[in-house]
This record gives structure tokens, sequence and C-alpha cells, in this order.
């Protein structure tokens, strides 16, 4: 029997009075990639935030369960220590705060005091950002601060991959990145995948022809109006958009 | 009502406790000549020295307080402060030797154990003088001289004479005036000519008794081509009255040599803490200010420089953390005097629960002083609307060859930066903390490595209990 990690009933999300998301529905298992696809402005970066409890979304109405309790109740930083994972689309710089001070740290409030020893994290760390062929010089820079397009998602990727979350949220993680660290990141993504529900959010194809998709859902409107395998990213790469959206 | 505040200021103020008070000399409380020559006449010094003292106590008499600055400064109340407590006879080259409760509280601060693993030489002053006195033999040997004030005067009268008040006249400014009256301790610093004392040395100041005023004097001398770094702290017990801690430092370099002086200041938030430090540099030397404020109830510092010799440069980096209660008013001076003269000042403020902060500033470049550079950049942020920051530049640029650069720049703490790192497990208490030690950061990798982890454990403290 599949593990469910994310269940969205029925969710209605506002932003200053405006309304965004108007009635989604999704239910993620353990180890499933979901694809969410679709137009600037459909609604899909506010449900990554939504659901990682962004405090400027309301939920007006409808539920997010995550592994069988409702999320309302929860604090950002208990999301993320629960297992939960959002790699921004724009990620924060964080002036004079170094890389490898902030990985440790934040391994530590996620996974715990006596998770790792020191020597057992380096080993990690050296371990993962080979993976994701970054260098070591890195961990010496301060957070995000004059990274390129590039360098900001893999260090996103990089913090998965240390804090091993159970749902991970995937915004635009692809945009702006070149075929090579495109492929990279991908690499970096599937392997979380087994032990994890995935929700990949992405304008393109291209980051799909890497990370197999189980599902892909097509978001017009704060809704999902159509849902299918891996051949829909095909088609909306091809068609676009339009004829779901006179579907819809 | 007073301790209150004094104690939420800080939050978990780690240093607030005191010592049972040993006085073995304690004046009553109040100022007068009698009390200046009174000090004078214990201490056993030279005329010379009396007759400074007495010019200066007149000249603290008739100068009016400051105008600019803080309202907070009307409430010193001059007669409650005691200006001189003796609490140990000696002063002791061996921490055995020190009193047992005076002991006790260096070992809490960790002082002992800092000078063995890390320093060159330490001062200890507890109340009115050094109770505890080192340097490191092979830095004797090279002929460098550490000593506190008082033993300064007596061994070496000679540089003390033609270097006390030559940087800061008496006639500088009000508590200059008042502690060039009535100075006791502090530190008397020598370096020989080419020798490069790679270990910091420390000094440390402590105040241990109500209502006490602490007027430390430090006269550091760097010969040509001599590089020395020196280290100052200073932590005071939480009581419901004022004390008042005001010194006075004085810097030469002379040519071709460094100096670095470094201060964490964490007084207790019942301290006025009103201090004159200036250097003069000669050709091709350097001095550098590392000015941390994070304690007392109101500073007033303005740490400068006197650039008087071509190439000179002068580098003052600073940082103000204000909390309730509290007002650091806080910046640098840099005076360009002579040719290809430069200096970087970066200064940085945190104003957080109705705290005030303050940058005042001052860059002058004389018509003599041809291609000099200067760049300037102060950084203020700001945790939420009760809190304050004001900037007050001050430029007088009398060369148009100068090369001067200006930034400055307020900022609160973004929702965004606070939703990325508590998106990474960190609550919101410890994501402010991550935000505040990254603000420092330049200020804080100047630092000795073991002040700067004690200043970012510090600021992480400070955070606990500010949100919400």
């Amino acid at each position: 029997m599949s593990e469910e990690v994310l269940c969205i009933e029925n969710l209605h999300v506002s932003v200053d009075g405006i309304e965004i998301i108007k009635g989604l529905n999704l239910v993620i298992n353990k180890g499933e990639v979901h694809a969410i696809m679709g137009r600037n402005g459909a609604g899909k970066s506010t449900l990554a935030n939504v659901i990682m409890g962004h405090p400027a979304y309301e939920i007006t109405s409808g539920t997010i369960h995550y592994l069988g309790r409702a999320l309302e109740e929860f604090e950002v930083f208990e999301r993320a220590r629960a297992g939960m994972f959002l790699s921004f689309q724009y990620p924060v710089v964080i002036p004079g705060v170094q890389v490898g001070t902030f990985l440790r740290k934040s391994v530590k409030a996620v996974r715990g005091d006596d998770s790792l020893s020191p020597r057992q994290f380096r080993a990690e760390l050296r371990e993962k950002m080979s993976l994701l062929e970054m260098d070591r010089s890195f961990l010496g820079r301060y957070v995000n601060d004059g990274f390129s397009g590039g360098e900001k998602k893999r260090l996103e990727i990089l913090q998965m991959l240390l804090l091993q979350p159970k749902l991970a949220l995937l915004d635009e993680t692809d945009s702006g990145l070149d075929i090579d660290a495109l492929r990279v990141i991908a690499d970096g993504i599937n392997s979380v995948t087994t032990d994890a529900g995935c929700l990949v959010i992405t304008h393109y194809q291209r980051l799909l022809n890497h990370v197999q998709p189980d599902f892909v859902h097509v978001m017009i409107d704060g809704k999902i109006v159509k849902t299918g395998g891996s051949e829909l990213a095909g088609k909306l790469e091809e068609k676009g958009y339009e004829w779901l959206e006179t579907a819809a | 009502m007073a301790e209150e505040n004094a104690q939420n200021a800080i939050v978990d103020y780690q240093f607030g406790f005191h010592d049972p008070e040993t006085a073995t000399i304690r004046f009553d409380s109040g100022l007068s000549e009698k009390v200046v020559r009174d000090i004078s006449e214990l201490k056993g010094e030279p005329e010379w020295m009396t007759e400074i003292r007495i010019k200066a106590f007149h000249r603290f008499e008739q100068m009016p307080m400051p105008k600019w600055g803080s309202d907070i400064l009307e409430q010193i109340d001059f007669d409650s402060i005691i200006y001189f407590l003796r609490s140990s006879e000696k002063t002791e080259k061996n921490w055995d030797d020190v009193p047992k409760d005076i002991r006790n509280t260096f070992e809490r601060l960790g002082i002992p154990e800092a000078e063995q693993k890390w320093l060159g030489g330490v001062t200890a002053q507890y109340e009115s003088e050094a109770v505890y006195h080192s340097i490191r033999e092979d830095l004797e040997a090279q002929g460098v001289i550490f000593l506190d004030m008082d033993s300064g005067l007596k061994q070496y009268p000679e540089i003390v004479k033609k270097y006390f008040c030559s940087v800061v006249p008496y006639s500088d400014n009000k508590f200059a005036a008042l502690n060039t009256a009535v100075w006791s301790g502090g530190s008397f610093l020598y370096i020989p000519k080419g020798v490069h004392v790679e270990m910091p040395v420390q000094a440390y100041f402590r105040i241990n008794a109500k209502n006490m005023g602490q007027f430390e004097r430090t006269l550091i001398i760097a010969d040509e081509g001599a590089k020395i770094n020196y280290v100052e702290g200073c932590t005071a017990p939480t009581y419901s009255t004022d004390s008042l801690h005001s010194a006075v430092v004085e810097l030469i370099a002379l040519e071709g040599s460094t100096i670095r002086y470094s201060t964490i200041q964490n007084w207790s938030a019942n301290v006025y803490n009103l201090v004159t430090k200036r250097g003069v540099a000669h050709a091709n030397s350097t001095i550098e200010w590392v000015d941390g404020n994070i304690g007392s109830k109101l500073t007033m510092k303005y740490p400068a420089i006197l650039l008087r010799g071509e190439g000179a440069h002068a580098e003052v980096i600073s940082v103000a953390y204000a909390g309730k209660g509290q007002h650091q008013d806080t910046g640098a001076k840099v005076h360009h005097l002579a040719p290809n003269t430069t200096s970087n000042i970066l200064s940085k403020s945190i104003s957080k629960h109705g705290g005030r902060s303050s940058y005042r500033g001052l860059l002058q470049v004389t018509p003599k002083a041809d291609q000099c550079r200067s760049k300037i950049v102060c950084d203020a942020l700001i945790l939420d609307p009760e809190s304050r920051s004001d900037t007050y530049p001050t430029m007088e640029i009398g060369n148009s060859t100068a090369d001067i650069e200006h930034e400055a720049s307020v900022s609160k703490v973004s929702g965004d930066q606070l939703f990325y790192l508590m998106s990474r497990g960190h609550t919101e208490t410890e994501a402010m903390g991550l935000i505040v030690n990254g603000f420092f950061e330049p200020f804080t990798r100047e630092l000795p490595m073991e002040y700067a982890v004690e200043l970012n454990r510090l600021l992480e403290l400070e955070m606990e209990g500010s949100i919400g």
C-alpha cells in the first residue's frame, strides 16, 4: 500500500484579498514525482509557498494534510523539521552568513543535534557537493550573495540532499539553467525521489526529460484542469495551453 | 524600575553578577580639587602630573555638558559617583596572589584561560587599578614594555611626560578633562623599533562596586616599523544605580608602524560609557580601530585618527547594538593632514526593542593633503518599528584632489529572509540571530577567533525573547 505524504482537498488561497488558488485537489504518495505545469500567474508558486507556510498567503477554505496531520497548526520551521523542503524559485541572499555555517546549522536544526558528528557532516557534505559538481569554495561564500542563477539552484538542491526531506517542493528549479547544470540538478533530484514525495513546478518539459514524473498536472487559473502521465508534458510542449484553456 | 530597565536592555546579560565589595581604600562619592589631589598623592605622582590633573579638573568644571549626542547625558549625577576605589594593595604577576573574590571574577570571565592559550600579555583592572599584570618573557626580552599606566608613570616618567595629553589634550572635551583629572589605571605599552608582536595583548576592565567611576588612561606607542595588536574587553554588574566609565586612549604610531586596537564593550545597561580614543599616525604607518559596542546605557565614542605623515592609513571598523533603553552614539573621525593618506570607515549598527543607534562621523581633508582617498560605509539594521537609527556625517574637504566615497544604508530584516531561513528549520529567533551575525560579519572576521565566537554567541542571546 502506498504511503500518503501530501493530501490537498478543495484548497482555496488568497493573497491580499485576491483569490489565487480556487479549489485544488492533489494527493502525493511516497516515491511519486508530480509535475505541475502552467503559465505564469496560474498559481503554481503560490501552491508551493502555501504548503511550506508562507505567512503572506491565507487559506480561505480547504485542507492540507502532511503525513496524515493537518498542516495549518504548524509553523514554517516545524514543517521543515518534519521533513518538508521547498527549493525556492528565487533563493534569498543572507549577507555575511557563510554557506558552510548555514548548512551545518540547518542540518542540525532539521535532522537534530546528535544526528551527525562534525566529521560525518563534512564527509556527507563533500559527497553531495561532488554529486552536484560544486567547488569547495562555495562554503566560504555568503548565502546566495553574488551567486549566478545556476549557483543558486545548485545550493538549493544541495540543501535538499542534506536535509533529506520526505516532501520536496521544487519551484521552477530548472529556470535559468544551461544543459549541463540541468543534468546535474536532475541527478540531485532523482537521488531523493525514492524516499520522498516530490512536487516539481515547471514551465518546460526539459527538466522532465531528466526527472521522470509519474503524474503531470496542468494548472490554469488556480485549479488543476488536467492530469496525465509524462506524455502530457510532451503534448504541452508541442501544443501549448490553449487547447486546455478552452476546455476549462 | 531602573533596575528592571537595565536588565531588560540586555536579555540574559551574563556578566551582571557582583562580588562583595572589599575595598582597601574607598573615597566618598563626589568630586572636588581635594579628591583630585588625594588621588595623585596616594599614587605618589610627580608634581607635573598633579598639576595637569588640577588644571584638567578646573577645565572640567568650566566646560558645559555637550548639547548634542543624547538627552540621557543630562541624567549623570557627578556627585553620586565614587572617583577612586582600591580593591587590592598590589598589582600581582601571579593569579594565585590576586584576592580570591577578584580572581574568581576574572576566571568566570575566562581571562586566565585566554591568557594561557593565545595572549601575549594581560592587564586586569578591577575598579580603579590593575590587580593583575603579566607579559610573556619573550616579549619583554625584545624590549616590549607593557604595564598598567600607574606603573608606567613610575618606571618611565620621561616617556609618559612626552606623550601624555599629546594626542588628547585635557581641554579636548568635558570627559577628557574629567579623565585627566582623576585617571587611574589603564595600559602603558611601548613597542621598540621593528618589533612585531604577533600575539595580541589584552586589557580587561571590570567595574564591581555600585556608583563606581572608572577612568582608565591608556597610552600606546609603536616605534618605527613596530607592530602591535591590542585588545580590550569590559563588563560590570547590573545595578539599579548608574556607574560611569570615562576613559582616554592615546595612540602614537611612528613611521612605518601598525597599531590595531580592538574593543568589545559589553558594560551592563547601567553604565555611562563616555570615551575619547584618538591616535596619531606618522608617515606610512597604520592605525586601526576595531570597535564593538554591545552594552552600556549610553555610549558616546568616536575613535579618531590624525593622519599626520605622508602615506599613513586609517581604518575604523565599528559595530553597535542598541537594545531596550540603550543609546549607542558612536562613529569615527579621520583627519587627513598629509598627502597620499588613505582611510576606510565601516560602521554597522543594529537597533532593537526601542534602542537607538547613531553614527556620528567626521572626515576632514586639509588643503595640504593632496591625493588622499577615503571610503565611508554606514549600514544600519532596524529590527522593529520602535527602534531608531540616525546618521550624522560631517565632511570638511579642503583639497580638490581628494577621492571620497560615502555610502549609507538603512535596512530592515525582510519577511522573505525570515521565511527562507525558517523553511530550513530555524525558529524565528534563530533566523534573526543568523541575520544579525551575518550583518556584523565584516566586523567579527577582524577579531581574534575567540572573540568572534563570543560576540556571535552574545548576539544570539540578544535575539532570544526579542520576537513577538
